[in-house]
């Protein structure tokens, strides 16, 4: 028994050096020498300043940006608290807020002709990580209306943009097709301030 | 529902069945010591390894023997998790300044890591420091699966040895279970899920400043709104594909961060999420044909596959089903599946898995008793979320656990031929041994337990209102499902959740601590004796009374027998939750 106990001591020892030390930081060094960009998080930069990471989503609000998905984790896309809302298909606080949702989104609209059709699901619902960097097609062209109104941008160029900005199905069978909302609004960014600069020359 | 949505679940399936067999082949020679070919690399790493810790690789041990090592060996590291959680904040590698975990939550932490569960009562990246996650948690991914892969194994030799006091050397399985089996993959398989983006360092969070900055209206402490505006993004890192890559393969389910793999640094692309998904059913798919191997009848391992894919299939189609339906009590909300968005529940899901991944996703790693969830099982609907639930509650044998979903399947199967054997009034036989009372009584002892655990610490935890009803997230019978949930994954060692329950309370993290290490170690050693028992019979040629364990029938008449005992079992708790809970959804009542 006593030898039991030794060899229970020592293989625990050697076997956390192997598996708890070696291999993570093997695989860490790995990494950074084969896809230091993937390794890092996708991170990116505007200007030399970190802006966010290509995968992780951020809150937007307003007309003037494309609008992500609800987000439960903390105070919203907090990508160092991350959960889902875990409200479950009864629960009244998830109707009701679901309901909100609804309401804002139709007045957002105006009086535009499709003012009252149903909002897609995925802008109405929280993600499982509360970090999700995409919504749905759908979600996405629901918005393009009331973004090329607030940017004073035309219909079709912000569709266009959208558009440019899908993502199919990886290898054209897996997941569902997607735009990052991230990516997508820094472009429109872009498209703006290229607009501005195109009437000032014109001038 | 979509055609594509069928076509991925009909792919993974696919998938599955052309990793099985290879691997299947593979670690039968791996644990028959035959040649394979990464001998001449892990070779010397082997003996290196047995000669430091004084292993004597040639001497085989009896079931006691073999059990006494295996709960020695969790008993040491599952001591030295937890010191490592207590003092983790004067130990190297921790960026964040993460302080010691508090003792109720490191225990039953150290619990969950040590049984193959990972259920997790705390928030990942506010709680664990890197070397915490590395040396402690992903370690324990590694060991406790190389030991149910071991003791599955020991039980197959159980089956086919005659004669014989002996069932192999603990510590031999576990050190082949991991160099030949867990590790190789895993380096592969972690590079590959950093190519997909999946983070790989141990660098401090990162600050990032936010596109368009928001003003936040939040109570402050004394309960009077403040707004404040927020301008940075912190964004958690950590050593998460080296991780990743054993918590799937591993059948353990404890992520890195606290929404796992729906968390995008855990599983960013529709390809990381298939082949996460491949990861958690391949050992427990592959075992079934190193069963059929290892007893000389391939087509009995073939027979036991069928049962466990027949019962997925009835699983995933289900879920799918529930949560392409969407919750009837949204108005205003496009739930339609159309060629712009998957439509369906997608509270609790992510925009990249849409319903057909999520559903598949649930039903995988509660088949195998994995426990990573890539959408927040608590959101799904009510018979979407029974899916999951009714899983677990089968005791974890379809594709299970690695190493404990086979084992678990071979006590079924015991029961199987003694029911047949009852029918036509001859003593049963087993692949040529006689099941006699010793052994039908280990096996029921085994099926007993589980249950006992589940339904009454459940039925103790209803009763409770301070200690157990305060944690609930949802009322109503959501609540009960909930709580059932939390000690059926527990028990069943499986570790996913319908996370709204807070379970960080001493009360849960006492209780569930109870639930994992008795579902896992009580149930290890009936396992065990039945084994040893086998392995000292003789084999008797088959005659005309056999019951043949390798044909259709045999594969129905298991899948019935995993049926009954389920639902004799579960069926009136599972009434009072989400049985109950679909008619009222559909009755327009909330809670």
């Amino acid at each position: 028994m006593r030898k039991q106990i030794f060899t229970a001591v020592l293989y625990t020892a050697v076997t956390t050096l192997l598996l708890g030390i070696a291999y993570p930081l093997g695989i860490t060094v790995l990494a950074h020498f084969l896809m230091p960009q993937q390794a890092n998080g996708e991170l990116i930069t505007k200007d030399g300043v970190l802006v966010g990471s290509k995968l992780i989503g951020q809150t937007f609000t307003g007309a003037g940006y494309f609008q992500g998905r609800p987000s439960s984790a903390g105070t919203g896309y907090d990508a160092a608290n991350s959960s889902g809302s875990n409200l479950g298909p009864t629960n009244a606080t998830l109707i009701a807020r679901v309901q909100q949702s609804v309401q804002s989104w139709q007045a957002s609209r105006g009086k535009s002709v499709d003012a009252r059709a149903d909002v897609p699901v995925d802008l109405v619902t929280t993600s499982a990580s509360g970090l999700d960097p995409d919504i749905t097609i759908a979600a996405a062209e629901y918005q393009v209306p009331s973004v090329a109104r607030a940017r004073g941008l035309p219909e079709t160029s912000v569709q266009n943009l959208v558009r440019a900005h899908t993502m199919p199905r990886q290898f054209g069978v897996l997941g569902e097709p997607r735009v990052n909302v991230l990516e997508l609004n820094m472009a429109l960014d872009r498209m703006s301030a290229n607009a501005k600069t195109a009437t000032t020359v014109s001038r | 529902m979509t055609s594509n949505g069928w076509f991925q679940i009909g792919l993974f399936f696919a998938l599955i069945l052309l990793i099985a067999h290879p691997l299947g082949v593979y670690m039968a020679n791996v644990f028959e010591r035959r040649k394979t070919f990464l001998d001449p690399v892990l070779g010397p790493i082997e003996r290196t390894i047995y000669k430091l810790t004084g292993v004597e690789a040639d001497k085989e041990m009896q079931w006691t023997a073999y059990a006494i090592a295996m709960l020695l060996f969790s008993a040491v590291s599952m001591l030295v998790l937890y010191l490592i959680e207590r003092v983790q904040s004067w130990l190297p590698w921790n960026p964040q300044h993460l302080p010691g975990v508090p003792a109720a939550l490191a225990l039953n932490t150290a619990a969950s890591f040590t049984s193959n569960t990972n259920w997790q009562s705390y928030v990942p990246e506010t709680t664990m420091s890197y070397l915490t996650q590395m040396a402690g948690l992903a370690y324990h991914n590694f060991t406790s699966s190389a030991v149910g892969i071991a003791l599955a194994i020991a039980f197959v030799r159980g089956i086919c040895r005659k004669e014989k006091n002996t069932l192999g050397n603990f510590w031999v399985d576990v050190t082949r279970a991991i160099l030949w089996v867990l590790l190789p993959i895993c380096i592969v398989f972690a590079l590959v899920l950093v190519s997909q983006g999946v983070v790989q360092n141990l660098r401090p969070y990162d600050t990032a400043h936010l596109i368009q900055a928001q003003q936040i209206t939040a109570p402050d402490s004394s309960g009077k709104s403040v707004t404040q505006t927020i301008t940075t993004q912190t964004i958690a890192q950590g050593p998460v594909a080296s991780q990743e890559a054993i918590k799937m393969l591993g059948t353990n389910g404890g992520g890195f961060f606290n929404a796992n793999s729906a968390h995008p640094f855990e599983n960013p692309t529709p390809f990381s999420n298939l082949l996460e998904m491949l990861a958690i059913f391949a050992i427990p798919a592959g075992l079934t044909v190193t069963l059929g191997r290892m007893t000389g009848s391939p087509r009995h391992g073939w027979a036991v596959f069928a049962a466990m894919g027949i019962l997925f299939a009835a699983g995933v189609t289900t879920a799918y089903w529930a949560e392409a339906q969407g919750n009837p009590l949204m108005h205003g909300v496009n739930q339609h599946v159309s060629a712009t968005q998957a439509g369906g529940n997608m509270e609790g899901k992510e925009v990249r898995f849409g319903i057909a991944n999520s559903a598949l996703f649930a039903t995988v790693t509660t088949d195998a008793s994995c426990g990573a969830v890539n959408s927040m099982h608590d959101s799904f609907t009510p018979l979407g979320g029974l899916v999951p639930l009714a899983n677990m509650m089968l005791g974890e044998v379809i594709f299970g656990g690695v190493g404990a979903g086979l084992y678990g399947m071979l006590i079924f199967v015991i029961l199987s031929v003694f029911i047949a054997g009852l029918m036509v009034g001859r003593t049963p036989e087993y692949l040529g041994k006689k099941i006699e009372a010793f052994d039908v009584k280990m096996a029921m002892l085994y099926v007993l337990i589980f249950p006992m655990f589940i339904l009454c610490f459940s039925g103790v935890t209803v009763l409770l209102p301070h200690l157990g009803l305060s944690s609930l997230a949802n009322a109503g019978p959501h609540g009960l499902s909930e709580i059932l949930y939390a000690f059926s994954s527990t028990t069943a060692n499986n570790g996913s959740a319908f996370a709204g329950l807070n379970a960080n309370t001493n009360y849960y993290n006492l209780t569930l601590a109870i639930a994992m290490l008795g579902g896992r170690f009580l149930m290890i050693v009936p396992m065990l004796a039945v084994a040893g028992n086998l392995a000292r019979k003789k084999i008797v040629p088959p005659s005309a009374g056999t019951f043949p364990v390798t044909t259709p029938l045999f594969t129905v008449l298991l899948i019935g027998v995993i049926l009954i005992v389920g639902a004799l079992t579960f069926f009136p708790a599972l009434t009072l939750g989400p049985v109950l809970e679909h008619f009222l959804l559909y009755a327009g009542k909330t809670f």
